[in-house]
């Protein structure tokens, strides 16, 4: 390094040192950057693309306008409130595309897409789409509108086409309001009918047992984690294996095993049985229910609230509840106040990592819930392969997904994300 | 924990009550683990204790289902994939997991906490949503009922682990010994593979060990991303208990038992290895 006649300081090779100081440290940044990039591509793939491909079919309607391509722009610009049914237009041209969908076999998705509204669509689509590919449009002595009618008195009524009018768009925010149990219809959004209404509830039972299973893993976790934080270092790294294994254990294998100790015929009715505090036909029924999720859940979760807390514990310098003992506060003062206030971040961050991971809960409800012990995760796979209705299971997704993001906000502000460890 | 000598009856009853409370929240965390094994080796199609069982007749007890287990071939192909799935996808995570690791460990990388967000996302976000996005997504790009398309989803599913177990080595890594190393003349390549790679091994093992068992243990997004082909081992049990209840179920979980009380030692042992390698020793 010399010293230059102007005076700042320069490498070897003549260059300032302040530059070359910058270079360095940017060429360490552009090799950080380019290690984090394949990953970050990776991910951005096979991960974040999907995601928001989910959050775009709970919105998307493009079927619509793919299988009436002329009919729904013009029916976009009728008005639903007019009283009056839609111009000869439109129903000519429903009658044309229509019968190129009904040729191509298409039109009874559309028939089954708008069923998801209005039930009874679907067969009123497969009846009109059997009479449109006889039809001849070139050759029709009455009006079109006549002919569509003549096919079923429903396309003389105009609840009819303001549902069709209402789902031309490109977008639609139907599946969003069937996710909260709301319906759209000429006069704007209402509930839907009381006996109808199922996701609410739902998301509300999610919610509920999702709390009473963070509440059950504080209670169990906090007494096993300040043991684990209290005791000599050799009996603890000993104990907390006993926390490890089911953390290790296949979560198939801690349903099957609460299966087999839950139910009917299970171990603990027998045991019950056996030393005569049940009788034969007063088995407990303790599975296909909420309990069997609670229980089967708190078990599988208490393992991510002892390890937070028991690491948050670790860290509180035993002098603090000494220095409060040798002032004159019994030890249960002591714990209330001095020790307790100093676990709440642990509390809190165990407590947010068992929530989340519990609203989002699929195969232990689905093995051991039965109907009343399933959550909203349930619901999302059965729309998924059972009803096939992906519309309202992204949008069920979508929600479920805010309420996450949400709580990881929180998560973030509470613990950081950096910190998180595991085991 | 020990109780003081000047303790009073209060405080001695209730630190007994305590302990007490402590044993039997272990033994629910444990037993349930536990209880399986033998129920594993029942003689009879049930899911409980028999007679014969309690009394410790030998009649009560048989390895039947482990032979069920090992000459079914449909379990068979489920081993077969579940490791091959689980392979895969643990070098793809364990690889990119390592690199990102390394790269976000360096001081000031510019948006570090927006970086790690995206990266960790996979495990945040609840697995029925993941598997929504990647059963829409991947139908999309032909991906779904392949081998490839449940690889790459596990793969993503793990990296998390991998850079959480890494970076978590990185932060107690001492850069002195790397610039030590410069100092004496050993060039960048040198020094990563001299220096860095040995004192964070244990760590990259154990985030592969993580991403393993996560991938092993995995069945929401194998159910939906994954046709008959990619059948796992999990799969096989969802199906197992939702269908027929057979014991098999039972003897396949001692197995995965004995295999995870594996893996927790492995990972227990690279922990404190790597403590010890730092110089945190446990006091």
């Amino acid at each position: 390094m010399t010293k230059s006649e102007t005076g700042d300081l320069k490498t070897a090779d003549g260059i300032s040192l302040k530059l070359s100081l910058q270079r360095s440290l940017r060429r360490k940044k552009r090799n950080a950057l380019l290690l984090v990039a394949p990953l970050f591509l990776f991910i951005l793939i096979t991960f974040i693309l999907p995601i928001f491909y989910m959050l775009m079919k709970s919105v998307d309607n493009s079927i619509t306008q793919e299988i009436l391509p002329t009919a729904a722009p013009l029916l976009l610009k009728w008005d639903p409130k007019s009283g009056e049914l839609p111009d000869e237009e439109v129903f000519k041209a429903f009658i044309i595309d229509g019968k190129v969908a009904a040729k191509e076999k298409t039109i009874n998705r559309l028939g089954k897409r708008l069923n998801y509204e209005k039930s009874g669509t679907s067969s009123l689509f497969r009846k009109t789409g059997r009479k449109l590919r006889k039809l001849d449009p070139e050759k029709l002595t009455t009006t079109y509108q006549e002919a569509l009618i003549g096919m079923d008195k429903k396309w003389g009524k105009l609840e009819t086409w303001q549902l069709l009018h209402r789902e031309s768009g490109p977008y639609t925010k139907s599946y969003f309001l069937s996710a909260v149990d709301m319906k759209q219809d000429v006069d704007g959004v209402t509930w839907k009918a009381e006996d109808s209404q199922i996701y609410l509830n739902l998301f509300k039972r999610t919610l509920w047992l999702s709390f009473l299973i963070t509440f059950l893993t504080v209670l169990l976790g906090y007494p096993i984690a300040y043991l684990l934080a209290t005791l000599k270092t050799s009996t603890s790294n000993l104990l907390i294996i006993l926390v490890l294994l089911p953390f290790w254990t296949s979560l198939l294998v801690r349903t099957s095993s609460w299966i087999a100790l839950l139910q009917k015929e299970g171990v603990i009715n027998d045991f019950l049985f056996a030393i005569g505090l049940i009788s034969n036909d007063g088995r407990l029924a303790m599975i296909h229910n909420q309990t069997g999720t609670v229980v089967a859940m708190t078990h599988i979760l208490l393992p991510f609230m002892i390890l937070p807390l028991f690491s948050v514990m670790k860290t509180i310098n035993p002098s603090y509840v000494r220095a409060a003992r040798s002032m004159g506060a019994d030890s249960f003062t002591a714990f209330r106040r001095v020790y307790f206030p100093n676990t709440i971040a642990g509390i809190g961050a165990g407590g947010i990592l068992v929530f989340i991971l519990s609203i989002g809960y699929y195969i232990t409800p689905a093995l051991v819930g039965g109907t009343q012990g399933t959550l909203i995760s349930n619901f999302i796979a059965y729309h998924i392969s059972g009803s096939l209705n992906w519309g309202l299971a992204a949008a069920l997704g979508t929600l479920l997904l805010l309420l996450v993001v949400a709580l990881y906000i929180l998560y973030d502000k509470i613990v950081g994300i950096d910190n998180m460890k595991l085991g | 924990m020990a109780l003081p000598l000047h303790a009073t009856t209060g405080e001695r009853i209730w630190h007994y009550t305590f302990l007490t409370i402590c044993v039997l929240i272990f033994a629910f965390l444990i037993i349930p683990i536990l209880v399986i094994i033998p129920l594993s080796f029942n003689a009879q199609p049930y899911f409980t204790f028999t007679p014969e069982m309690v009394a410790f007749d030998p009649a009560g007890y048989s390895t039947k289902w482990y032979e069920a287990f090992f000459s079914d071939s449909n379990w068979r192909a489920a081993v077969k994939n579940s490791l091959i799935i689980a392979l895969f996808s643990t070098i793809i995570s364990t690889f990119l997991g390592t690199l990102a690791a390394l790269g976000l460990s360096q001081k000031d990388f510019p948006f570090k906490t927006a970086m790690m967000g995206i990266l960790i996302s996979p495990m945040i976000v609840p697995l029925i949503i993941s598997a929504a996005g990647m059963f829409f997504f991947y139908a999309k790009i032909n991906l779904l009922g392949t081998h490839i398309g449940v690889i790459l989803a596990h793969a993503a599913l793990a990296t998390p682990f991998v850079v959480i177990t890494v970076t978590a080595t990185l932060t107690g890594f001492d850069h002195s010994l790397t610039r030590a190393a410069a100092n004496l003349g050993s060039s960048p390549t040198n020094t990563f593979f001299r220096i860095t790679v040995p004192l964070i091994t244990p760590g990259v093992i154990s985030g592969a060990l993580f991403a393993f068992i996560t991938s092993f243990d995995e069945v929401v997004v194998v159910l939906f991303v994954g046709s008959v082909n990619q059948r796992t081992i999990p799969w096989a049990m969802f199906s197992g208990i939702r269908e027929e209840i057979s014991p098999t179920i039972l003897a396949v979980a001692t197995l995965l038992i004995t295999f995870s009380i594996i893996l927790l030692f492995m990972v227990e042992l690279l922990r404190r290895r790597n403590e010890r390698l730092r110089g945190i020793t446990p006091h």
